[in-house]
């Protein structure tokens, strides 16, 4: 049984890390009207791996056992679709599939180490194209690149399987229409087209950083597989942007204190109560080195400046030694770059701390007809705490109350419901 | 451009014969004449064949169990290809893989249908 346990382990552990990467290959050789032939090609194969390790025990090494069943499953389909329309074989280098003189060793160039890596890459910013919607895009990365089933990716998004499986079905329609081929963005569109990755990239990290979830398992995964996706656009030289080594800086950042963030019942710490202690310092110090990589060229991007504030946090020894005016610089340079109400209404909480509530409060008159703000929980909790450091605690109260009606998460609640409790005692 | 086929012949004993690693090397030497022929578009394709056979002799009333060649004779593959020429579909049957093992590689253009 423990044998079992460990096998299933390994398997869940080299499914999350390479059925994305198989699925592109095949995707490659099937072309991309046949997502679901090359899905189900993965799922087969590491269905015969359990069945197989289960009775044989595990293979010396397991990800060339699983690679190559892929591989024979995938020359068995080609062997018998030859002549049918379902994969198209026009392309010269897949001609050479449809001949016995060149199918294997075709197939194995396929599988080349260094084909693998840029075909994965490929399907990433193909599943990011612009005509996707960010909510479709981040739904099929998780099932096709990173291993999820349906039931995983809609338990991420606290949603039904039926939503997510008409989402997948939308995007596959998307490649199938478009006849896409996955590429990696020529010189001249690789940093807009990057964004756009790195955009999904960090909505997947907080799917799981955000304390939405009572899954802790699923939270730690999204965030696992958020930072396994930026790394990897690290590892070849083509897409090693700034921008990418300033996003992998902040997702280290966050992912340090993740531990520190709720107690073991899910509810939430503050920042300035958090045990600073138990943060990842590992993890920091290698933020610190990807943000150091990231500090070349002449583009400062969000992603620049949200690393260097998270870097700050990170950095303090106590709440107290925040370095709250260099973090004021950063929000500036953020809303230069782009004015979003939400970046505003962080930089008061800044001012909140650095010059207190009056002014925090005078800041948040210049966007108190904003309509995304009217919406968001924090900004309604932030007057409730400017409100109350100012002392008055019936009208915080009554803030505190939309901000519980704007958010659906129970820690989020909790937590509210509990400062309004201390304000009544 | 004309089409050509070649007829590819012997080889058979030498093949049988090599290491794995000798297989897989002549494999790739397929992979990239082939390769280069389907990138110009003069690859229309082939196949190897397999050794057993049956002939149809004396107008088909009689049926043997091999095919009527074998040895050098023995017919193991065929290419279908585009050319300008004859002489220029011999030229390039002059790159196959197939003379490693000591085949014989003949050109014949297919009637045009006109």
């Amino acid at each position: 049984m423990e044998n079992h346990n460990h096998i299933n382990t390994t398997v869940n552990h080299l499914f999350r890390e390479e059925s994305g990467k198989m699925v592109a290959v095949l995707i490659k050789i099937f072309g991309a009207e046949n997502i679901e032939l090359a899905e189900d090609v993965v799922q087969d194969a590491l269905v015969k791996a359990l069945e197989t390790w289960k009775y044989r025990g595990m293979p010396d090494n397991p990800r060339a056992w699983l690679y190559r069943t892929a591989k024979n499953k995938a020359i068995d389909i080609i062997r018998r679709n030859k002549h049918s329309t379902l994969i198209d074989f026009s392309d010269p280098k897949k001609q050479l599939l449809t001949s016995n003189y060149t199918l294997n060793a075709t197939m194995n160039n396929y599988w080349q180490e260094n084909h693998i890596k840029d075909d994965f890459l490929a399907m990433m910013y193909a599943c990011c194209h612009p005509n996707i919607s960010q909510e479709n895009q981040i739904t099929f990365i998780l099932k096709s690149l990173c291993g999820f089933s349906t039931k995983e990716v809609a338990k991420s998004f606290l949603t039904s399987e039926d939503t997510i499986s008409k989402r997948l079905y939308r995007t596959k329609e998307y490649f199938r229409k478009h006849k896409i081929k996955p590429t990696i963005p020529g010189p001249d569109a690789i940093a807009t087209k990057t964004s756009t990755v790195l955009s999904a990239i960090y909505l997947l990290f907080n799917e799981g950083y955000n304390s939405t979830h009572a899954d802790q398992l699923i939270r730690k995964d999204l965030i696992e597989q958020a930072m396994l996706l930026c790394k990897s656009l690290l590892s070849s030289e083509r897409t090693q942007l700034p921008e990418v080594y300033a996003l992998m800086a902040l997702l280290c950042f966050h992912a340090a204190r993740i531990q520190s963030r709720t107690t073991p019942d899910g509810e939430l710490i503050l920042l300035h109560k958090q045990d600073r202690k138990i943060w990842d310092k590992a993890l920091i110090a290698k933020g610190e080195e990807y943000l150091n990589k990231a500090a070349f060229g002449n583009m400062i991007s969000t992603f620049h400046l949200e690393a260097a504030i998270a870097y700050e946090h990170c950095n303090a020894k106590k709440y107290q030694d925040t370095n709250w005016v260099s973090i004021l610089s950063y929000y500036d340079l953020l809303l230069k770059i782009g004015y979003d109400p939400i970046v505003f209404l962080n930089r008061c909480l800044v001012i909140l701390e650095l010059d207190g509530p009056v002014k925090a409060l005078e800041a948040l008159e210049r966007v108190k007809e904003n309509k995304v703000l009217q919406q968001y929980y924090v900004y309604h909790a932030t007057l409730g705490e400017i409100q109350q450091r100012l002392g008055d605690h019936a009208k915080a109260i009554t803030y505190y109350q939309t901000a519980i009606k704007l958010t659906q998460s129970k820690q989020e609640q909790k937590f509210l419901k509990d400062k309004i409790a201390k304000l009544l005692n | 451009m004309k089409e050509f086929l070649y007829i590819i012949r012997g080889g058979q004993e030498v093949y049988e014969k090599n290491s794995p690693e000798e297989m897989q090397k002549h494999m790739q030497h397929w992979e990239q004449w082939m390769g280069g022929l389907a990138q110009n578009g003069q690859l229309i394709g082939g196949q190897p064949l397999m050794t057993e056979g049956k002939t149809l002799i004396d107008n088909g009333s009689k049926v043997i169990d091999r095919p009527l060649a074998e040895g050098k004779e023995l017919i193991g593959g065929y290419l279908l290809i585009k050319a300008d020429s004859l002489d220029n579909a011999a030229d390039i049957a002059k790159g196959c893989p197939s003379f490693e093992y000591g085949c014989s590689v003949e050109v014949r253009e297919i009637s045009p249908m006109e």
